[in-house]
């Protein structure tokens, strides 16, 4: 199997994890920060972090529309937490400058689980893997408010208070969950990406 | 569905060291009201630190430093949307029950604040709201990863603007941490009565040849270059006090700050962001602060 190259972008947050996930899921994973370093990329994986510092950073340092760019041109991208929050075509309880990459036709509440007190683990049924629920860790975590027609649900919770929560998404090629599959030892989640790359490349 | 789910986790360990994962590569600053946490946000910190004074300040005016007043914790929670971390005494576990009850994302058992216990820390696994210590050493780090710190920042000496202590530290924690995954298992044994640490964790971070959860620097971090100099030095992220609300152009400063830590490993960018700041704190040289107004050395 071909082992597609898929950039982290490392302007801050989980990079080291999500780059040791890929490689465990056969993907060449390396940091990301400038501009002209997506070029020879397959792929991007945007990690969790802060969204609002990213999304600052990613505009002086002018990596939006380069980014938009690639997301039009088709290609993969995988965001976790703060990266679902950049893929979002629309953001509730964002700053008001805070702009977002997008491409995934949805609307996202940051915060929307509430403060770190209320970050929580819990078992999560992901559609792709559907032999065994994927562990879910929330981090100050976002949700997905609402979706357009073209975008595919991948996860609700099962759980109260969340139940029916839309925490996993998927339009095209671009996939977003509100939860850190990085921080498990489970490599389902960037398995399942790492082969949309493969078939997308 | 045959079973009803589990009811979501609060407060697991995951959740908290996972916290401090969000943070990596970011910068964390000192802010005592809702108008300097504005500037921090705006300059794009991942997180801020609420505290009554800065640790200049506490220095400068002397007396007993505690946790800020609940309404300045309230009044930064709602000027910004990042998380909002709080400064409590060392051992005064009520100052951190009053944090965690005020709903702040981080706590920071800290030595810039007057001990509340000469012999014992907080008891970090009973609360929900993780933790983060300060540590000089490898096996300072480790007894608070014991107490349930989800966190570790490398002391320096805050307050001062000279960053040669945070460089000590930060050498010395990495550089046990080398030693310990060089040494054979049938070594680690005594490397634990050594470090005076608990022999679990000294076998985890000999195997994984870094702590098991996320550490940055502090203490003494005025410049860009300061910021990006600890980086490269390992860490994985910044605290800076009282640098930036004690320079001439605190707004200019932290965004700075923010870049050189992202372009850490960039000279040409750090040069870029250095330019035009204005004037640095003044700082102090650490040889002429007499051991008992030495922060570091609080908390064993």
């Amino acid at each position: 199997m071909s082992s597609p190259t898929i950039g982290v972008l490392a302007i801050q947050g989980d990079v080291r994890e999500h780059a040791v996930a890929l490689a465990e899921a056969g993907a060449l994973a390396r940091p990301v920060r400038k501009a002209e370093e997506f070029d020879d990329l397959d792929a991007l994986v945007i990690p969790g972090g802060e969204s609002t510092t990213m999304s600052k950073l990613a505009l002086s340092f002018g990596l939006f529309e380069p980014l938009r760019a690639r997301v039009k041109a088709g290609m993969p991208v995988y965001g976790s937490c703060a990266g679902m929050i950049m893929l979002a075509d629309k953001i509730l309880d964002g700053r008001e400058d805070q702009e977002t990459v997008g491409g995934i036709d949805m609307t996202v509440r940051r915060n929307a689980f509430g403060r770190q007190n209320q970050s929580f683990e819990a078992d999560v049924d992901f559609a792709p893997t559907p032999d065994a629920p994927v562990h879910g860790v929330f981090i100050r975590a976002p949700w997905v408010e609402s979706v357009g027609a073209g975008v595919e649900v991948l996860a609700t919770l099962g759980a109260e208070p969340y139940a029916g929560r839309i925490v996993a998404v998927r339009q095209g090629n671009l996939v977003a969950t509100s939860f850190h599959p990085e921080l498990t030892g489970d490599r389902r989640v960037h398995a399942y990406f790492v082969d949309l790359v493969r078939d997308a490349v | 569905m045959s079973t009803t789910p589990e009811s979501p986790k609060t407060g697991t360990e995951l959740v908290k060291r996972g916290m401090a994962e969000q943070l990596k590569g970011g910068v964390i600053m000192d802010v005592v009201n809702a108008e300097q946490a504005k500037i921090a946000e705006d300059a794009g910190a991942v997180a801020v630190m609420a505290l009554e004074r800065v640790p200049a300040d506490i220095r400068k005016d002397g007396g007993v430093a505690r946790m800020s007043d609940p309404d300045m914790i309230d009044g930064i929670i709602e000027a910004v949307s990042i998380p909002v971390m709080a400064k409590a005494r060392i051992g005064h576990f009520v100052e951190a029950q009053v944090l965690q009850s005020l709903g702040v994302d981080y706590i920071d058992e800290s030595e810039v604040l007057t001990p509340a216990d000469e012999a014992n820390h907080i008891n970090k696994w009973k609360f929900t709201t993780p933790f983060v210590c300060g540590a000089t050493n490898l096996g300072e780090a480790l007894r608070r990863i014991a107490e349930g710190a989800a966190m570790i920042r490398s002391k320096g000496e805050a307050g001062t603007g000279n960053v040669v202590e945070a460089t000590r530290h930060m050498r010395t924690i990495l550089g046990d941490i080398k030693k310990l995954a060089a040494l054979d298992e049938d070594e680690l044994f005594v490397a634990a009565k050594n470090l005076q640490a608990p022999y679990a964790l000294v076998k985890e971070v000999a195997e994984l040849g870094k702590l098991p959860v996320v550490m940055f620097t502090a203490g003494g971090i005025a410049t860009p270059a300061d910021a990006a100099m600890m980086m490269q030095l390992g860490a994985e992220g910044v605290f800076v006090g009282s640098g930036i609300f004690k320079s001439g152009d605190p707004a200019k400063r932290a965004k700075a700050i923010v870049d050189a830590t992202l372009h850490f490993e960039d000279p040409e960018i750090i040069a870029k962001v250095s330019r035009g700041l204005g004037e640095a704190m003044v700082g102090i040289n650490i040889d002429t602060l007499p051991e008992s107004e030495r922060y570091a050395g609080r908390g064993w």
